[in-house]
This record gives C-alpha cells, sequence and structure tokens, in this order.
C-alpha cells in the first residue's frame, strides 16, 4: 500500500525507473478506482503482498520458481503497457487523419551507413573511361560472347556436383568439366585457347561448397568468394518447373562504389548480352551489407498490374574475399583489393560494395 | 592550371595516364590532363623530378614517351620520345645532375638503359642491364650510379662514365638445403645514404641489403616479411629501417640493423605498387591498386591522410618541402613571385606570422579536447556522485 509513500533510496537507474512506474500505476489506479473498487483492491492485495523493500528487484528473490514466476508477471506488465502505448499511438494517428506526422523510418545499419569517397558518380568522366577500357569492354561493346567453363576442386562430391550442374542450368553457355587434378594455371592457358571468357572453380569442404573463383579471361580480374547458405533446387518449396534454355535477365542491386561496380561487372558478363525475353527468367544479385545474394526466378505478368514470380533455384549467398588482377595467381598475383577482417569490418556500419 | 599546381605537394601517376597532383594543406587532388584525350597507352609509368628546384616533373608514359610537366605553369611544356615501345614500359626514369648539363637516363623493361642529353634524340650511351629489369634507381649521392634488378636478373650497380661493366653485380643467393637453386626477382632498391650499401626487395618476400664496399657479393642481411611479392620500398630520412609493402598491401617498417619488423602499416586494401618516404619529414606515401593515396606517419605508424584518386595508381612522388604546409612558405623556391610582389618587405612577418598561426591551430584542438575530456570526466565523477 505505501509504495507511493517511502522516500526513492538512491541506487542504480533501472530500479529508479521501475519504481516510478509503480508510482503511476498506483495513482492511475487510484483515479479510477471508485467505479470499479473491487477489483483494483483485489490487485493492489497482489501488489502488495510481496512485502519487498522499495529497491526490490526480481533477481533478489532467492526461490527460483518464485522468481520465475514474478519474472513471467514483471514481463507480462512491460508489454501490456507496451501494447497500450501502441494503441495509443495508432488511435492518435487515426484522429488526426491526414495530418499525422509522418511514420518514423526504422535505423538500420544500411540506412546509417558510413559515407564511401569511392561511391560512383555516373556522370563522373575518368570512372567512365576507366570502365569503359576495362577488361570487361570487349564484352560490353558486344565483341564477344560469354563462354563459362565450370569446375570444382578435387574430387567434388554430392552436393557440389548437384550445384555445378544446376549453376550451369542457369548460365548460358557453360561447360562443367571434371577437374581431374589439374592445376589452375594449366587450365586457363588452354581455356584462353578455347576462347572461354570465365573460369568458375567451385570449392568444397566436407562435401559442402564453400569457395568460389570467377576468373575473367583473358586477362583477369579474379575474384574469389565464400559461397554459402547454398540451397539446391530439390531442396527448395513451391519451386518451378526447371528452367529452359533461354538467356536470362540479370539485375544487379546495390553495387554502387568503385569495386563494387567492378563486382558487378563481373556479375554482368557472365550472361550473354542481350536476353530473351521468351524465357521469363530473371538472375539476381542483390547485394545487401556486402553479402551477394543470387536468386533464379521465372516471372509471369499475371495482368496489367500483378506480377508472379516463381524461383527456380539454386540459391546461395556469396561474399567477397579479394579481387586479385590478371588470372587467378594466388601467389604472385597483385590484389585490387583483400577483405582485411577486424581492420576492415571493424565499424559496422562501413561497406565495400 | 598554374596555381592549382603549384599547391600540390604530392604527385601521382595513374593506369588511365593521368598525372594527379594532391595538395594535402587544402585537402584537394587535382588532375592535369585533357580529359579528352585519355587514354591506356598514357599510363604514366615512371615520375621524378627534372631539376633540384623543384619546378618541372619528368612523365614516363608506357609508350615510350617522357613528357616535361612544369609546375609552376600547371602544363606539359615538352614531349620526348625514349626508346620503343616494343621496348616494354619504363622500369625507372632518373635525371643526372652532373657538370655537363642535365641528363635523362631511362631504363625499359627489355633491359636498355639509356643515357639521353638534351637537344637530340639520340641517346648519348646505351647499355644492357639483362632481360626483364623491375626497376633501375639512381643514387641519390653518386650522380653517376645507377643500380638495377629483375626477375632473374640480379642487383647491378653501373657507374654512367664507365658503362661497359657494371660496379657491382650481385651474387645470388647460396642453394638451399636441398641444393636446389634460388630464384631470384629484384622488384626495387634503394641506396642507403651515407654508405655504399644497397638495400631491394624481391619477389620472394625477402629484403637484401648488399655491401658493394666489401668483397661478399652476396647479401649482408637477409630479412623476410610476409607471404607475398613485395613490390615496393623506400627509405626513410631517419636511417637503419626501410619501409616495404607487397601485393596484398601489407606495409611494414623493418629494421636494418637487425632485421627485425619494427612495426606494420595499416589501412591498405589493395597491393602497393609505390612508395616514397618524405626526404625530411618522417612521412611515407602509399599507393596501389586500391586507388588510395594513403599517408602514414612513421613514428607512430598511424594514417594520416587518405585520399581517393578514381584510378589505379602506378606511382607517387612527393615534395621535398614539408607535405602540410601551404605553398606561400615553400614558394621561396621559385613558385611565389607573385605573392613576394604583393607582399614586399613584409614577407618574412608573414612567414612568422603563418608559423605562429600553424602552432596554435595544433593546439588548440588539443586543448579543446583535453576540456572536453576534462568535463566528460568530471560529469562522470558527479553521475557517480550522484548515483
Amino acid at each position: 500500500m505505501d509504495i507511493t509513500e517511502v522516500p526513492v533510496s538512491q541506487d542504480n537507474k533501472g530500479k529508479k525507473k521501475k519504481n516510478k512506474k509503480a508510482k503511476k500505476k498506483s495513482v492511475s489506479q487510484e483515479g479510477n478506482g471508485e467505479s470499479v473498487g473491487v477489483e483494483t483492491k483485489e490487485e493492489k492485495m497482489e501488489k502488495s503482498e510481496p512485502a519487498f523493500p522499495p529497491t526490490f528487484s526480481v533477481s533478489e528473490i532467492k526461490n527460483k520458481q518464485r522468481r520465475h514466476l514474478m519474472f513471467m508477471k514483471l514481463k507480462q506488465e512491460k508489454r501490456k503497457q507496451k501494447m497500450q502505448i501502441k494503441k495509443k499511438k495508432k488511435k492518435e494517428r487515426e484522429a488526426l487523419g491526414d495530418k499525422a506526422p509522418p511514420k518514423e523510418v526504422p535505423k538500420t545499419i544500411e540506412n546509417q551507413r558510413v559515407y564511401d569517397e569511392t561511391t560512383v558518380d555516373p556522370e563522373d568522366e575518368e570512372i567512365a573511361f576507366d570502365e569503359g577500357t576495362d577488361e570487361f569492354s570487349a564484352y560490353f561493346n558486344g565483341l564477344t560472347n560469354p563462354k563459362v567453363l565450370i569446375t570444382t576442386s578435387d574430387r567434388p562430391r554430392g552436393r557440389t556436383v548437384r550445384f555445378c550442374e544446376q549453376l550451369a542450368t542457369v548460365i548460358p553457355n557453360a561447360h562443367v568439366y571434371y577437374r581431374r587434378g589439374l592445376a589452375l594455371k594449366r587450365i586457363i592457358p588452354q581455356c584462353v585457347a578455347r576462347n572461354f571468357t570465365y573460369l568458375i572453380v567451385i570449392n568444397e569442404d566436407r562435401k559442402v561448397p564453400n569457395g568460389l573463383v570467377l576468373c575473367h579471361l583473358p586477362d583477369g580480374p579474379t575474384a574469389h568468394f565464400k559461397i554459402s547458405s547454398v540451397r539446391l533446387r530439390k531442396e527448395m518449396k513451391r519451386r518451378g518447373k526447371d528452367p529452359t534454355e533461354h538467356s536470362p535477365e540479370v539485375i544487379l542491386n546495390n553495387f554502387t562504389t568503385r569495386l563494387g561496380h567492378s563486382i558487378g561487372r563481373q556479375f554482368a558478363a557472365l550472361f550473354p548480352q542481350d536476353p530473351q525475353f521468351v524465357g521469363r527468367q530473371v538472375a539476381t544479385f542483390h547485394n545487401q551489407r556486402d553479402f551477394v545474394f543470387f536468386r533464379f526466378h521465372r516471372y509471369i505478368f499475371k495482368n496489367e498490374k500483378k506480377v508472379g514470380i516463381q524461383e527456380l533455384g539454386p540459391r546461395f549467398t556469396l561474399k567477397l574475399r579479394s579481387l586479385q588482377k590478371g588470372t587467378f595467381d594466388s601467389k604472385f598475383g597483385e590484389y585490387e583489393w583483400v577483405l582485411k577482417r577486424h581492420e576492415m569490418d571493424a565499424c559496422r556500419r562501413k561497406f565495400q560494395l | 592550371m598554374g596555381d592549382t599546381s603549384r599547391l600540390c605537394s604530392v604527385w601521382l601517376g595513374s593506369e588511365t595516364g593521368i598525372l594527379k597532383g594532391v595538395s594535402l594543406a587544402r585537402k584537394q587532388a587535382f588532375n592535369f590532363c585533357n580529359t579528352s584525350h585519355l587514354s591506356r597507352d598514357q599510363e604514366v609509368r615512371a615520375l621524378c623530378w627534372g631539376d633540384p628546384a623543384e619546378s618541372e616533373l619528368l612523365v614516363g608514359s608506357v609508350d615510350g614517351t617522357v613528357k616535361t610537366f612544369s609546375v609552376e605553369k600547371g602544363a606539359f611544356t615538352e614531349t620526348r620520345r625514349c626508346g620503343d615501345p616494343a621496348d616494354g614500359c619504363f622500369a625507372g626514369l632518373a635525371v643526372l645532375g652532373g657538370g655537363s648539363g642535365s641528363a635523362l637516363v631511362t631504363c625499359a623493361e627489355c633491359g636498355t638503359l639509356r643515357v639521353w642529353r638534351e637537344d637530340s634524340s639520340e641517346p648519348a650511351a646505351e647499355l644492357d642491364a639483362g632481360k626483364n629489369v623491375c626497376r633501375m634507381r639512381p643514387s641519390p649521392v653518386h650522380p653517376h650510379k645507377v643500380a638495377t634488378g629483375g626477375k632473374e636478373n640480379g642487383l647491378k650497380v653501373w657507374d654512367l662514365e664507365r658503362p661497359e661493366k657494371p660496379v657491382f653485380a650481385a651474387k645470388n643467393l647460396r642453394d638451399d638445403w636441398l641444393d636446389l637453386r634460388r630464384p631470384q626477382w629484384v622488384r626495387d632498391m634503394a641506396f642507403i645514404p651515407d654508405s655504399d650499401k644497397v638495400v631491394t626487395c624481391t619477389g620472394y618476400h625477402q629484403v637484401h641489403v648488399f655491401d658493394p664496399s666489401t668483397p661478399q657479393r652476396r647479401p649482408v642481411l637477409e630479412v623476410e616479411y610476409g607471404e607475398y611479392p613485395l613490390t615496393a620500398l623506400s627509405l626513410p630520412a631517419a636511417g637503419d629501417a626501410v619501409v616495404v609493402g607487397n601485393t596484398r598491401g601489407q606495409m611494414a617498417v623493418l629494421d636494418l640493423r637487425r632485421g627485425l619488423v619494427r612495426g606494420a602499416l595499416k589501412g591498405l586494401a589493395g597491393g602497393v605498387r609505390a612508395l616514397q618516404c618524405h626526404p625530411s619529414q618522417p612521412l611515407v606515401a602509399s599507393c596501389g591498386l586500391d586507388r588510395f593515396l594513403r599517408i602514414h606517419g612513421l613514428e607512430d605508424r598511424a594514417p594520416r591522410h587518405k585520399v581517393y584518386l578514381k584510378s589505379r595508381l602506378n606511382c607517387v612522388l612527393l615534395a621535398g618541402r614539408a607535405l602540410e604546409a601551404e605553398a606561400g612558405v615553400a614558394g621561396a623556391t621559385g613558385g611565389a613571385q607573385d605573392v613576394k610582389e604583393e607582399d614586399g618587405e613584409e614577407d618574412d612577418l608573414w612567414e612568422t606570422m603563418e608559423r605562429v598561426e600553424e602552432t596554435t591551430a595544433k593546439r588548440k584542438p588539443t586543448e579543446e579536447e583535453e576540456e572536453v575530456e576534462l568535463q566528460k570526466k568530471s560529469k562522470k565523477k558527479r553521475k557517480k556522485g550522484k548515483d
């Protein structure tokens, strides 16, 4: 009963707050106490039942079951209050109608992103020239058509083999070859001689694909990705029928920095430049927080407003480890960018792609 | 253009063929070229000062031309062809400041080292430094000495007055414990001032110190750093150390007395292409494939500046004056004539005033910070007291 009366002793803040809340509660209860006296009394009885000192915290209760019970009650109380506030706000908004203040945008680490000075300005002449004359310019000028070789680390097992096969159905003009224990440095000249423009190597660890090397031919660059969350077609729910052989459309999302641009161009150059819209297939590379999510969909226009999509699979996530100038040469190659953990990702709001 | 170029204290050559100047005092970067004529043939491979007063820059391009850039005018004044493009790119470029006028030394990757006198299109002297030369550097003390080295082409020190035979040719390392030949790959070298010694870094992550004054032709000191090829090195003004960088963007200060790593310089994202230490201040500038110019302090090894320059950078050159000083102070070298006209007699006075400003400007923030910190502390204390 006398919760309100007791002078607030000086303790840490959290406890103070609790006390305050308790105060308010009791006051409000007293306010409408006249109409429904019995109920409030009961509540008060419950409240006053544990005669704890005012600076009481649940963790001080020694009995475990009792503590648990009290904690659950406390939680429920808090939740109730929260819901009430929420309802109140909603009502206020409705009452104000159009004049309501705009909803606050939640803080995420993406929209709090630290400004990156390498963000590409599309009107910059110098970068336009740099990109116009880089290794992919032949593809973007329509001089070459992509031809992709997919191989794995030595002795691939179950999932990796299937992943390769499915990747080959996504990328048109892709050929899966068994590695046969060959060194990459010896494969690359042969690929160049046979007019391949890409070499993809999928590495596996304990039967799970975990790395992907994407090497543009004939003269680089080479990107090394960590690959995770591989979901094969068979493991997907509500997937569509197997993809057709039409060349898909490509969507590249959020590759904004200079590094992101080079990576985006590398992904784009994997697919033929003119998509066959008859196939209604889309390959998406979506970058979010430096993770590149790959999805493969088929779409259909149901009517003028609605579009239906159907995932075809496989899906996987890539994270860039390094970008190397020139074809694959991990020993003597020059790296354009290397992920340095604990040095680069010290700030959670700083992104590289 | 001339105004901006006089401000710049750091010069960089990029892969897109643009010469870039950075003014650290104003935190600005400028491009010096007309953007309509960009081409990859102009890729800058070597950069050096044309004269000791640092009023002219020599820019060596991939196509075998050497362009003269006037810092005062802020424009290219002269272009001369030094060697065929078929020789490969420039491995080094230097100016000989000998008694008989200035001469230009160029070295191509195929190994032909040529000396060019002014006003003649034919080389005055030519020598063959062997195949696959990665770098040629002049000696800062002896005007006629240059060092060359490359892949399977050990360090050679040449005297340009006697170009028949190298003054010093390094011997390869001893065979290893399996009696196998050790591969050689000199990527960069530098003459240690106040001695005959030459320090080199190799593609096999070693740093070697050679001493031509002794009969020993093998390195007198060998240091290993990291696991990736070392691409560039530079000697800081304070001796006994060398700064090296490798292809993965790891940079470190190595102690040349004991052969130990003194500390790493962090913050780089991509491979280092060029390094230069400031001739008087304890600063080192690095640039490379990550398109950033970074300047680290050598004492605390902390990054001081980081400038994004949009293209991959091939070479860096620092001005001799204090990097962060305004150009007006350094204008005494010859650039600030108009300033002098305006100020006249009060020149000295202005200089002193500037210096005062600098010191206060440096001190002020620290004092403020301290105050803030003090306040914070007191606040904390107060809080504690309250609680």
